[in-house]
């Protein structure tokens, strides 16, 4: 044993051979992840099962009009007789798939341009200059022109709420790029050799998943609520797909008649949004403490 | 000389406090007894986990109670007991008759508030004065601590001050009140040691003329050396010994005080054989780094952080480069690793000019030159196993995963760790045993040129020595050129051969350690010695 | 400081110029044929073509860019298809409303946020931290007309005491009318904004609460009171004001939306009848409009930093 070894034994602060608690563990504890997450598995089963389960929505059934919930039609019927239960089930599947086609899209583009804005100096200034005027466009106003442009179908919904999610993510992957390149482990790997290829993968982008896991999250529930809005303001997803935001603008007009067409969609939307956000804040809590302050 | 009145001012008696559960042990601190007098200076001294801060932020009441709770003993200020104190009566002590001073002074006033103001703030608490009167006695209490210009400094704010006129105010604000006792909490850990000096003697002269006990943590037995009256020692949360300035530093008892003592290094350099002039490893000239651009509306602010760094470093010799912050020598490094790239002049390593080179010509020549960073606990990837970060250098020069492997098990063996170890995560090692890591992954390259960038500054003492000596040993085993950038002058005494001393970008003086260091020749090298705290003490071996 | 004022009033001509050319772009690189679109389902091809004619779509992109760029300087946000009123026009027409909708909702959003943000700090851990967080996650969670229904329902069809919808202007009915009609609109569209600022107040006292100056503070025997409101304020404040000014996004989304829901004659509602109108060059210039007025204010808040932080000042 050389003198060192003896030396490092000395000098040896009791860290322990603890292992980590594993990271599913830890995110299983947290009750918002469980609670919000149950939720949402929740919804997700039933719209996807729920379609086989229900009335059709687009029955039309002139006679039942506006009725309320009742036994036969638990969320009661719209203006043209057609079971609002089942059409909330339906719009639910519309609301996930826009919320999760966003959130993916939204922070794969943002992840690129992040990446590029931190590591290559020119186009740092041109991109962060154009998110900055993309960001300064209220959102929903750069949707409804975008849609008003290219006609409304469920790509171009997706599309028009991705554009202005994006500046949000690039800063995000940005600030992580740019704190990540001054750390001392970086710099050894450079003076190591490691080419920058491999340096992107085993150094910067592993301590981007966690962030950007969490602001998944926050842009599905963001998207959620712009797509429901835009339906609202029939400048969305066209009407023959029962969407919630679509649902209850149609709902508008009975109002005061029959609140709960707007109502019953809203709820879920509410409360579908709100699990998406506490599974946000639950994971951003469990990943990294440390981000907490950036978001 | 000091005279100790009867009643201390401060008197601990088995003062314990738990730790929340979880952690590492029991206690924070456990059975604390020790007392302070009027007048008397006493230091609490050791590394870190020691329990010292605690002691300090408990006397003051700073904690709140509900994460570290004080569960036996007493803390008396002038024989009244703190613990029984509610908050209440805590605040109106808090600035009056107890006073602190902390470690970081930049982030210790509040940026947005003049530092007149944070002064008068005191006397706004706890004394009924006009505000005329107050400002009156803040800016006496500006010239007794050596600020210049106090009436106009009043309006400034801190980010216009410079770090050892920062921590004056600190003092000035500590003092302001009179308070018998006054703790500082590593006060002079952050300050250049020039700055140190003067802030040191500073507390010594109004300690002296106020009567003011004062609580000094350090973990700088130089510090110690310069200024205890006596000294008490802490490890793990207990005190292990306590004693009389020159008891402790000539004569400790314990053998962790032995130890630690014997670990601090001696300004002395050793007397060391002239060396045959061996192949020249590495060698920059005319190395010049300038931050910065004449702006196109601003008068630009160019930072010379280097200029006309001539150097020269020899196969089987240790060159240091000494100097405060901003004085460059980190920039050097830097340049020569090519961690950033020169402004202008020469970098030949192997005979080659590395200094413009392009990435991909440069890549071969990274091998050759290796560097260890100072900070252990980010120099470390902590996604990846400390395997995967040692195989990662020699991987990319063409060794397989087997041999590298295997070079890696046998450099964790040289740097004193278990070669199982390979399969653990950086934050399973303790912060020498990450510089240990550290070192290996460096050796793993085989390089000819090795760069300690501050690589033990980071550490206790104890743990510095240790690494001090691993860093010393892998030199003479692959004989190699290690190139020792530091602002500790003790250390450099011992590590280096020769030594270069930078002042503002500028080699200052240059030579063997022991000829600078017994004949200093430029005012800012001897200005650098005499600040050496503790120079003229002999320390127990 | 002069110097960082000049740098930040020049720092937002890049803004403004993407925002221009982005626009610029989204009409003429927009999938398949805008013009068509806009035209409608039941457009005759003169019908498109007229269309083609009108948005300037046939000639070279480099003479549309002049165009534009001359428009824009002389200050013309361009003209309405159908009415062939100018923009400016119609915004000056319905701006009022909008106007003093955003400001009701400004003001009653950072009395109330603010002062809940920092109480949540102050006392962080305790109920009213937790319901502050609660509140927040659930504001940012409904939908802003969903809300507005609700409080139609709850107050004005239930309770009766506040009226369903309408706006009246202050100068023709009086200050109180005004009032009892802007009620409901501001408490609607202030709920997300609330969360939001309510939220990033917390964070930012909280973290500023474990500054070490606030630490001196304490061993200066200040009290807790003080030092939240002499010391952790003022440095929030910077960032505090910050968030208000990101937040005006929001605000002007949910500004469409809100005066859709109560029927309010603002710009909000222009964007929708532009919409349902398919008038493209109302909707774009009302894109312009918004933006300009988004960059602005974030300006005047950039230079508001000068007031609050000597760093900048000296």
């Amino acid at each position: 044993m050389t003198d060192h070894a003896q030396d490092a034994i000395m000098a040896d602060a009791v860290l322990s051979e603890h292992e980590d608690p594993s990271l599913l563990a830890g995110m299983l504890n947290n009750r918002a992840i469980f609670w919000g997450g149950g939720l949402l598995i929740l919804f997700a089963l039933i719209a996807a099962i729920g379609p086989f389960l229900t009335l059709d929505p687009t029955e039309l059934n002139p006679i039942k009009r506006l009725k309320s919930p009742s036994a036969e039609a638990w969320f009661g019927s719209d203006f043209l007789g057609r079971d609002i239960f089942s059409r909330v089930i339906y719009g639910a599947r519309v609301s996930l798939v826009v919320g999760i086609a966003v959130a993916l899209i939204s922070v794969g583009i943002g992840l690129i341009l992040g990446l590029v804005a931190g590591y290559v100096r020119v186009l740092d200034a041109v991109i962060m200059r154009t998110m900055d005027g993309l960001m300064s466009i209220p959102a929903i106003l750069l949707a409804i022109a975008l849609i008003s442009l290219s006609g409304a179908t469920l790509g171009t919904v997706i599309l028009a709420i991705v554009i202005p999610e994006v500046p949000r993510v690039v800063r995000l992957v940005r600030a992580v790029v740019l704190t990540v390149r001054e750390e001392p482990y970086v710099e050894a790997a450079i003076a190591a050799g490691t080419r920058l290829p491999l340096i992107l993968k085993r150094h910067i982008l592993p301590n981007t998943i966690a962030p950007l896991i969490v602001q998944a999250t926050y842009v599905c529930a963001s998207a959620m609520l712009t797509e429901s809005i835009l339906g609202f303001l029939g400048a969305g997803i066209p009407p023959e797909i029962p969407s919630w935001g679509n649902i209850m603008s149609e709902g508008r007009t009975y109002f005061q008649i029959s609140p709960w067409i707007i109502f019953f969609p809203g709820i879920g939307l509410a409360l579908t949004v709100l699990a998406v956000n506490i599974v946000g804040d639950g994971l951003r809590d469990t990943l990294d403490p440390r981000i907490a302050r950036k978001i | 000389m000091n005279e100790i009145s009867d009643t201390p001012v401060l008197e601990i008696k088995g003062l314990s406090v738990l730790l929340p559960d979880g952690a590492d042990r029991e206690f924070a601190i456990e059975e604390v007894s020790f007392s302070i007098g009027r007048s008397e200076i006493v230091c609490i001294v050791g590394e870190s986990g020691s329990g010292k801060s605690v002691t300090a932020f408990t006397v003051m009441g700073l904690i709140p109670k509900k994460d570290l709770v004080p569960v036996a003993g007493e803390i008396l200020l002038h024989g009244e007991n703190l613990l029984g104190k509610s908050d209440r009566q805590m605040r109106r002590l808090r600035g009056k008759k107890m006073g602190m001073v902390f470690q970081e002074p930049m982030t210790a006033l509040n940026p947005v508030i003049k530092v007149g103001d944070q002064i008068a703030e005191i006397l706004e608490i706890h004394a009924n004065m006009s505000a005329s009167a107050r400002k009156k006695r803040v800016i006496e209490t500006m010239e007794d601590v050596s600020l210049p210009e106090p009436v106009k400094m009043y309006n400034s704010y801190p980010h216009q001050l410079s770090g050892g006129q920062r921590q004056r105010i600190m003092i000035a604000m500590a003092l302001v009140l009179e308070p018998g006792l006054l703790i500082a909490d590593e006060p002079t850990t952050a300050l250049d040691v020039t700055t140190q000096a003067e802030v040191l003697e500073l507390i010594r002269d109004i300690q002296a003329r106020h009567g003011t006990g004062v609580m000094f943590i350090t973990h700088d037995f130089g510090v110690v050396a310069d200024i205890a009256d006596r000294v008490v020692v802490m490890q793990n949360g207990k005190v292990v010994e306590q004693g009389t300035r020159d008891e402790i530093l000539s004569a400790p008892s314990h053998p962790y005080t032995k130890m630690l003592i014997g670990s601090v290094p001696s300004l002395t350099p050793p007397v060391r054989p002239i060396p045959e002039v061996a192949e020249t490893a590495l060698e920059a000239k005319a190395l010049n780094k300038t931050y910065g651009r004449v702006g196109f509306f601003e008068k630009g602010r160019l930072v010379k952080a280097a200029q006309n760094v001539e150097l020269i470093l020899r196969r089987g010799e240790t060159l240091g480069v000494v100097g405060e912050s901003g004085s460059g020598k980190s920039t050097v490094a830097r340049c020569v690793v090519r961690l950033i790239d020169p402004t202008s002049g020469d970098i030949n390593v192997a005979g080659t000019n590395i200094a413009q080179m392009a990435e991909s010509e440069l890549r071969a020549y990274r091998q050759k030159i290796q560097i260890v960073f100072q900070d252990p606990y980010r120099s470390l990837n902590p996604r990846r196993t400390v395997g995967q970060s040692i195989v990662e250098g020699p991987m990319n020069f063409g060794l397989s995963g087997t041999e590298a492997q295997s070079r890696a098990e046998n450099l964790m063996r040289i740097v004193g760790l278990a070669p199982e170890a390979l399969t653990r995560f950086p934050h399973q090692f303790s912060g020498g045993q990450r510089q240990r890591i550290c070192i290996a992954r460096a050796l793993a390259m085989e390089p000819r040129v090795l760069i300690a960038d501050e690589a033990v500054s980071a550490l206790d003492v104890s743990v510095q020595a240790q690494v001090l000596r691993l860093l010393q040993d892998v030199r003479e085993r692959y004989d190699l050129a290690m190139l020792f950038i530091t602002h500790d002058l003790r250390v450099a005494a011992q590590i280096c051969d020769r030594i270069m001393v930078m002042q503002r970008g500028v080699v200052v003086e240059e030579g063997r350690t022991s000829e600078v260091y017994a004949n200093p020749q430029h005012p800012y090298t001897r200005s650098l010695l005499n600040a050496a705290p503790g120079r003229e003490t002999n320390f127990a071996r | 400081m002069y110097l960082y004022i000049l740098k930040r009033v020049l720092s937002t001509i890049p803004v403004v110029v993407i925002v221009v050319l982005f626009v610029f772009l989204m009409l003429r690189l927009a999938p398949g044929d805008p013009a068509a679109v806009i035209a409608g389902d039941y457009a005759t091809a003169e019908d498109v073509e007229r269309i083609r004619e009108q948005l300037g779509l046939n000639d070279a992109i480099p003479v549309q860019m002049y165009r534009w760029i001359a428009q824009l300087g002389s200050g013309d946000l361009g003209t309405a298809i159908f009415s062939k009123l100018p923009v400016t026009t119609l915004i000056g027409q319905r701006l009022e409303p909008t106007l003093l909708l955003s400001l009701t909702t400004i003001v009653f959003t950072v009395l109330i946020a603010v002062p809940l943000g920092t109480l949540a700090a102050y006392k962080a851990g305790s109920w009213i931290d937790r319901f502050v967080m609660l509140f927040s996650v659930a504001g940012f969670s409904v939908p802003v007309f969903v809300l507005g229904y609700i409080l139609i329902y709850v107050l004005a069809m239930q309770l009766q005491i506040l009226p369903v919808q309408g706006y009246k202007s202050p100068f023709e009915h009086g200050f109180w009318v005004f009032l009892r009609h802007m009620v409901l609109p501001t408490m609607t569209l202030s709920v997300i904004y609330i969360a939001l600022i309510a939220r990033m107040t917390r964070a930012s006292v909280q973290e500023i609460l474990q500054e070490d100056y606030v630490r001196t503070a304490r061993a200066k025997g200040q009290s807790e009171f003080k030092i939240l409101m002499r010391h952790a304020l003022r440095n929030a404040a910077v960032p505090i004001v910050t968030v208000i000014g990101l937040g005006i996004a929001l605000m002007i989304g949910g500004v469409v939306v809100t005066e859709s829901v109560y029927n309010i004659p603002g710009l909000g509602r222009l964007v929708l009848d532009a919409v349902l109108a398919r008038d493209y060059p109302v909707i774009q210039g009302l894109i312009l409009f918004f933006s300009f007025v988004y960059i602005l204010i974030n300006l005047l808040i950039d230079l508001s930093y000068t007031f609050f932080d000597p760093r900048i000042r000296y």
